[in-house]
């Protein structure tokens, strides 16, 4: 495993990916702060975890089949209430290239 | 009756017999609310309706009706809860102006059980601090010491409990939400067992963490409430369809047999605060003489359990977070000029302008676990090492019932002191991760005071599903609690 291995590019790549604008004092804050955060939580590689089955959900849960029935539970309207824009029941975007 | 000390199955009892209304009962906290939150922020908002739904409680008991176990019970609500038509912002800028069109389920069965909801309460930003400074709408206050925070993410739920603002509240819990601001604020918080709570129309964060639970001022409140909370949800898959027992019939602090394991990294780690300490040592004291058997668990792996939570529910919040986009609800950055944008410019700015600080931080330390190249060497090691923990506390339960163990390192530390400096604001989580990497229910009890005056809470933890023992134990502790009458300053 790659030892801290957070970086200012690997931080804008991140920003970048998660569709989130950070400017650059922030990006370099961002990443010395990461730095240290990543160099504490390396210490997981101490772990011997070979051939453990990774943990998602932390009860047993098994799915369970239900009836496929539709339901009208909210309108259109409601649904729409929150959006910043919209036209009629359409969420309303800016024209986009 | 005097509404600052009494029970919420008092209230409700008052309620129906008509000894008290409900528009009375609402009517004082709201009053309170008025008075003294200005001193420390706690709500976000008040539920405008409040005084005419408290009325309608009445006017079905007045028609013979039972509103149910909550009767006229005013609960103030986490704004992590989606409520009906009522301001739900998660603590964050980007749902500044979100109204949500459904109830999140728990506050559909507060409501279908006669509680009220009185307001919405402050937090760290969709639930991401320790301290309630991250909150969009500024910081609360602890009021045993305005100096001091009151710990988060469940901040405003916590100090508005802790002033008798409402007369139960709701928090949730992730990673110590409930527990460590109960502890900070001399509360009781409980976090149940993953599943025991639907999480419908909670605001996510990090899904296989998160759970809801009750912030009261006693352990029988916190059962009460965990009757009405609890319960199988067909609107979530992960809601465990489990019989859920009378906890507050059942609740018995007789501790004769029991085994209460104290776990020897915990006790041998040292620096815990010597306050804490104290505590610790004086409950240890009591439960031995009221007949408990003390054995030393160990879970060697709880050392690793704060990378493995942060890196966990930094992954989860990173795609949980993807939905808010400018589009369906939520906040937008202004694009003056309509003329053809850019769609990523779209998303980066909205979501660069809406979110703060903190949990840009969590979506890009997540996002970074999840991307090529180092989803195995974070994320999966750190699922790995989830299941390994949560082994190492299975064999635990097999040699005790619950386990003993401070909530936090320290009591409630001053505004502005970690705050910038996320690695330290992170390690303080400690004792309290574990339990939601595991799935375990846990709660915090309120056990006497540092020398400064502020409230230590001691952490009980019990294996899946055995929360009645983990009141029980809880209810004993309550009983012997140093100072219980002590009240805070903001008060």
């Amino acid at each position: 495993m790659a030892q801290t291995s957070i970086d200012r590019a690997a931080v804008e790549k991140a920003a970048k990916l998660a569709r989130l604008e950070i400017d650059a004092p922030e990006t370099e804050q961002l990443t010395q702060q990461l730095q240290n955060v990543l160099a504490n939580f390396e210490q997981i590689v101490k772990v011997k975890t070979e051939g453990v089955e990774p943990l998602v959900t932390p009860t047993d849960i098994e799915a369970e089949w239900r009836a496929d029935v539709v339901k009208v539970e909210l309108s259109a309207e409601e649904i729409t209430a929150n959006a910043p824009a919209k036209q009629g029941h359409l969420f309303a975007v800016p024209p986009v290239v | 009756m005097d509404l600052l000390t009494a029970g919420l199955g008092e209230i409700a009892g008052a309620v129906k017999t008509k000894k008290i209304s409900a528009k009375e009962v609402s009517k004082f906290f709201l009053d309170r609310a008025e008075r003294l939150d200005p001193k420390l922020n706690s709500f976000i908002g008040l539920n405008p309706k409040l005084l005419a739904e408290a009325e309608a409680v009445d006017q079905r008991i007045a028609k013979g009706e039972d509103p149910g176990a909550l009767a006229g019970v005013p609960y103030g609500i986490k704004d992590m809860f989606c409520t009906k038509g009522l301001r739900t912002t998660a603590g964050s800028k980007i749902l500044e102006n979100f109204v949500p069109p459904y109830d999140a389920t728990v506050v559909a069965r507060i409501k279908a059980a006669g509680g009220l909801v009185m307001g919405k309460l402050n937090q760290d930003e969709f639930a991401m601090g320790s301290s309630n400074e991250t909150s969009f709408y500024g910081n609360v206050k602890n009021p045993w010491n305005t100096d001091y925070v009151p710990g988060g993410s469940s901040g405003g739920s916590a100090a508005a409990q802790a002033a008798r603002l409402c007369a139960a509240s709701l928090g949730t819990d992730t990673g110590g939400s409930i527990r460590q601001p109960a502890s900070f604020c001399g509360i009781v918080g409980v976090k149940p067992t993953y599943g025991r709570i639907s999480r419908y129309g909670i605001i996510a964060y990090a899904s296989s963490l998160d759970q809801a639970g009750p912030m009261v001022n006693s352990v029988a409140d916190a059962a009460l409430s965990l009757e009405v909370l609890c319960g199988k949800d067909e609107r979530d898959m992960t809601s465990a369809n489990r019989e859920v027992p009378a906890f507050s019939k059942n609740l018995n602090p007789s501790l004769k047999g029991l085994r209460i394991g104290l776990q020897k990294e915990a006790v041998q780690a040292g620096g815990l605060h010597p306050d804490v300490q104290k505590s610790v040592d004086q409950s240890v004291a009591f439960l031995k003489s009221e007949g408990a058997e003390i054995v030393e668990v160990s879970i060697p792996l709880t050392e690793m359990a704060v990378p493995v939570y942060y890196l966990v529910a930094t992954s989860e919040a990173s795609s949980n977070l993807a939905r808010y986009d400018g589009v369906k609800y939520g906040f937008r950055a202004d694009f003056p000029n309509l003329s053809a944008i850019d769609l990523e410019e779209f998303y980066s700015k909205t979501r660069g302008q809406g979110f703060g600080k903190e949990v840009k931080r969590r979506i890009v330390l997540g996002t970074f676990c999840l991307s090529a190249g180092y989803y195995d060497a974070y994320y999966n090691k750190a699922c790995q090492v989830r299941r390994l923990l949560r082994d190492q506390y299975m064999q635990a339960f097999q040699k005790c019932d619950v386990i003993l163990s401070p909530v936090a390192t320290s009591p409630a530390f001053k505004l502005g002191d970690r705050i910038s400096d996320p690695l330290t604001m992170y390690l303080n989580d400690i004792f309290t991760v574990s339990t939601n990497l595991a799935g375990l229910p846990g709660m915090s009890v309120p056990f006497g005071f540092s020398a400064d005056g502020l409230p230590i809470g001691l952490q009980i933890t019990a294996s899946h599903f055995e929360e009645q023992k983990m009141l029980n134990v809880g209810a004993a502790l309550e009983s012997a609690a140093p100072d219980k009458k002590k009240v805070p300053h903001v008060y």
